[in-house]
């Protein structure tokens, strides 16, 4: 995410570094810089404009710090802009009486209908319990979409009726009798210049009369981003944002266009294509990623998520003890796969990113070292020595590898065994992982 | 001309003073370097990217001192020249349909308009008098062989399908033996959104065109490149990604009818060489048109 943005951001801080002096020129060059940096990434033009006016102002009236160099200096102005542009803390989803409405709008295909099963799912895991309603009633198979995510999901959902009003009347009884304390909405996606839909929308508003309507913005928008949340907020009572589609290349200036126009707060991020890829926002992280510190935070977190603490306990405790078997390296990649794909795992870490450059992680290789380890027998698992000739030849049949490649996992695991009995002899706990064998 | 207005439907109800401006600057006899300023803001809020405008700028600035012919004209009309000449030669391919069937790829990022767009290529296609079959290879996203089913239905398609979740060089396959079997003129091949930078998944995408490929070692006659006229600077990249992975030989651009002007087209074009083959301006089945790089530009400028 915003992975080029940063970049850029790098190589103009290693521009400044060096530097003596924090002078007018240096700051006027340096916004400059800014600007082409933040027209490149996306940021329409007026927002641009704001935050470069906003950098120059409090540049120039800094006192020039002695403990630190201008380029750092420089670089933090930025940072504590962009996070302040970007919104404060972060902030939770509106809730009125049970059951409360959420409504999420936004042009087609910006990814509403997967965003309110994302959304629904977040809830959930926030204790909450969610129904989902298909009011969008003219797209071919919206309601189809959304009713068979519910299912994936175990989430109910209401859909069938003949207008997004009625649909809404309908999950509201539904949602009372079943004891559901919210109900998010989909709509159908609409140009913002369509007058006659935009009336629909708002009053579908009027009625449904929600504590939180979200506009859902494409990451990936350009200068439009203007155009369109300008439309929506003036039609609509907007309270908060969510940018999809983060997880790929885009730059993401979007966000600081949609935050510049509403000034409502961007409260969810989208950065993957399955239900669980919705992340709460948070402006100080994206900001800090913005200017290549990665996001550690959020990589402890998603780690967190998924990783069983216990279990990860105990298969450290085994590393250090040698005791270390095939069956729970291959536990440990199953751990690794469930935070997700890797390269944007890889992407959180700083310096990662320019180190991870054109290098390909596949994750295939992953999938091929768990098969081979299931073709084993328990006892080949504990004990890999006893594995000769005859069951290398066997275990490569069932995994549909080559002999070549059981000789490879086998010899680099016992190189990492052999590693970790020296860090587990001297006590100290390893410092990163050895080289795994993909 | 239809395109045209409801092109510039979508401008003029952005708002009238930036129009006001265009339409003022446009007409000018002569550019300081204000107007320059202004035209920069313009051509960047159009999505035309950044290094672009600079150059678009330097060409303008140049061919107004040194070009004779070029000083006769007013620094407007020498735009819509410049921008017509980094666009010319677009257009619809000629769609030769020089081998049976005739099969075209779809791609895109999550949301740009496939599924919609093969209706209405279908209809294109059934208005020139050919039969189209569609193959339902976005076997990822819940329901979007259902949405599938209906905009072939509006663009008269034949849909092949397998369950959700199938393999989608599988489906192609089955689909391409169903329609040579029947003598089908066209296959359009409808494949899930992805984004560009998901190695896997644009790896799907190669194992698809080879799939077709050794079926008919000329197929994909083309593959289209489906971009949502709104989409900023990553559409460079996107194009760039496409066209690693499944060759593209052209665009697409979809929802020009909303205030998106979809100007990111000119550097694809320019750095990537890749033409603009149709253009999406609506919801209906017959609002998909050949490109035409004069009506573009024209409507680019509002003139």
């Amino acid at each position: 995410m915003l992975d080029e943005l940063t970049e850029k951001f790098e190589r103009f801080v290693r521009n400044l570094k060096g530097q003596g002096k924090l002078s007018e020129a240096n700051v006027r060059d340096t916004v400059r810089e800014v600007r082409r940096i933040l027209l490149e990434a996306d940021v329409s033009l007026p927002a641009a404009k704001s935050f470069i006016d906003a950098v120059t102002t409090k540049a120039l009236g800094q006192q020039v710090l002695t403990s630190i160099t201008p380029g750092q200096q420089m670089v933090k102005v930025i940072y504590d802009e962009l996070a302040q542009f970007l919104g404060g803390a972060s902030e939770p989803v509106r809730f009125g009486k049970s059951p409360s409405p959420i409504l999420l709008v936004g042009l087609n295909g910006v990814g509403k209908t997967t965003t309110t099963a994302k959304l629904a799912l977040y809830l959930r895991k926030k204790g909450r319990k969610p129904l989902m309603a298909a009011g969008d009633v003219r797209r071919p198979a919206a309601a189809e979409q959304l009713e068979i995510l519910g299912k994936q999901l175990g989430i109910p959902v209401v859909r069938g009726e003949s207008s997004p009003i009625k649909i809404f009347e309908k999950g509201y009884e539904f949602a009372r009798r079943e004891g559901l304390d919210c109900i998010l909405v989909d709509t159908a996606g609409r140009q913002h210049i369509d007058d006659e839909l935009m009336q629909e929308l708002s009053e579908l508003q009027a009625f449904v009369k929600p504590p939180e309507t979200l506009l859902v913005v494409d990451g990936m928008t350009g200068q439009d981003a203007v155009k369109s949340a300008q439309a929506f907020s003036a039609r609509l009572e907007i309270t908060g944002l969510i940018l999809t589609k983060l997880d790929g290349d885009a730059r993401g200036g979007a966000a600081l266009s949609v935050r510049y126009i509403t000034g409502k707060p961007i409260k969810f991020i989208g950065v993957g294509e399955k239900t669980a890829d919705l992340e709460a926002f948070h402006p100080d992280r994206l900001a800090g990623r913005i200017l290549g510190m990665g996001d550690i935070v959020g990589l402890v977190e998603k780690a967190q998520s998924v990783v069983d603490a216990e279990a990860a306990e105990k298969a450290a405790k085994k590393l250090l003890k040698r005791e270390f078997t095939l069956e729970d390296f291959k536990e440990q990649i199953i751990q690794l796969k469930k935070m997700g794909p890797l390269d944007s795992l890889l992407a959180m870490i700083p310096g990662m990113k320019g180190a991870m450059k054109g290098i390909k992680i596949d994750e295939r290789e992953m999938k091929v070292v768990v098969a081979i380890i299931d073709s084993m027998t328990p006892q080949e698992r504990r004990s890999p020595r006893i594995i000769d000739g005859s069951r290398r030849k066997r275990i490569a049949r069932g995994s549909g590898t080559s002999v070549q490649q059981i000789n490879r996992l086998l010899n680099q695991f016992e190189q990492m065994q052999k590693m970790m009995k020296r860090f587990g002899k001297r006590g100290a706990p390893p410092l990163g992982l050895p080289r795994m064998p993909f | 001309m239809i395109l045209f207005e409801r092109f510039k439907a979508g401008l003029a109800r952005t708002r009238e003073a930036t129009l006001d401006k265009l339409r003022n600057l446009l007409g000018l006899s002569r550019w300081d370097a204000a107007e320059y300023e202004q035209l920069e803001e313009i051509l960047i809020s159009a999505d035309i990217g950044y290094d672009t405008t600079q150059q678009l700028l330097k060409t303008l600035m140049e061919t107004a001192g040194a070009n004779e012919i070029g000083a006769n004209l007013s620094p407007g009309e020498r735009l819509r020249l410049e921008l017509n000449r980094l666009l010319d030669g677009d257009g619809a391919s000629p769609h030769r349909f020089s081998a049976a069937p005739w099969v075209i790829l779809l791609v895109g990022v999550n949301g740009s308009g496939k599924t919609t767009t093969v209706g209405k290529l279908a209809y294109y296609f059934f208005q020139q008098g050919k039969r189209s079959a569609v193959a339902a290879a976005d076997t990822f996203r819940a329901a979007a062989i259902e949405q599938l089913e209906v905009w072939a239905g509006r663009g008269r398609a034949r849909v092949i399908r397998q369950a959700q979740g199938a393999d989608p060089a599988a489906v192609v396959f089955d689909a391409y033996n169903s329609v040579k079997a029947r003598g089908e003129d066209v296959l359009i091949v409808d494949t899930a959104g992805r984004l560009q930078a998901k190695q896997n998944l644009m790896e799907e995408l190669a194992k698809i065109r080879r799939v077709l490929n050794r079926l008919d070692a000329s197929a994909p006659h083309e593959a289209l490149l489906v971009l949502d006229a709104t989409t900023g600077q990553n559409g460079l990249s996107q194009a760039a990604g496409f066209l690693r992975s499944a060759s593209i030989t052209g665009l697409i651009v979809t929802k020009l009818d909303g205030t998106a002007r979809g100007g990111i087209v000119v550097p694809i074009r320019r750095q990537l060489e890749l033409p603009i083959a149709f253009i999406g301006l609506g919801e209906a089945v017959d609002d998909l048109q050949p490109f035409d790089a004069k009506v573009y530009v024209d409507a680019l400028l509002a003139i």
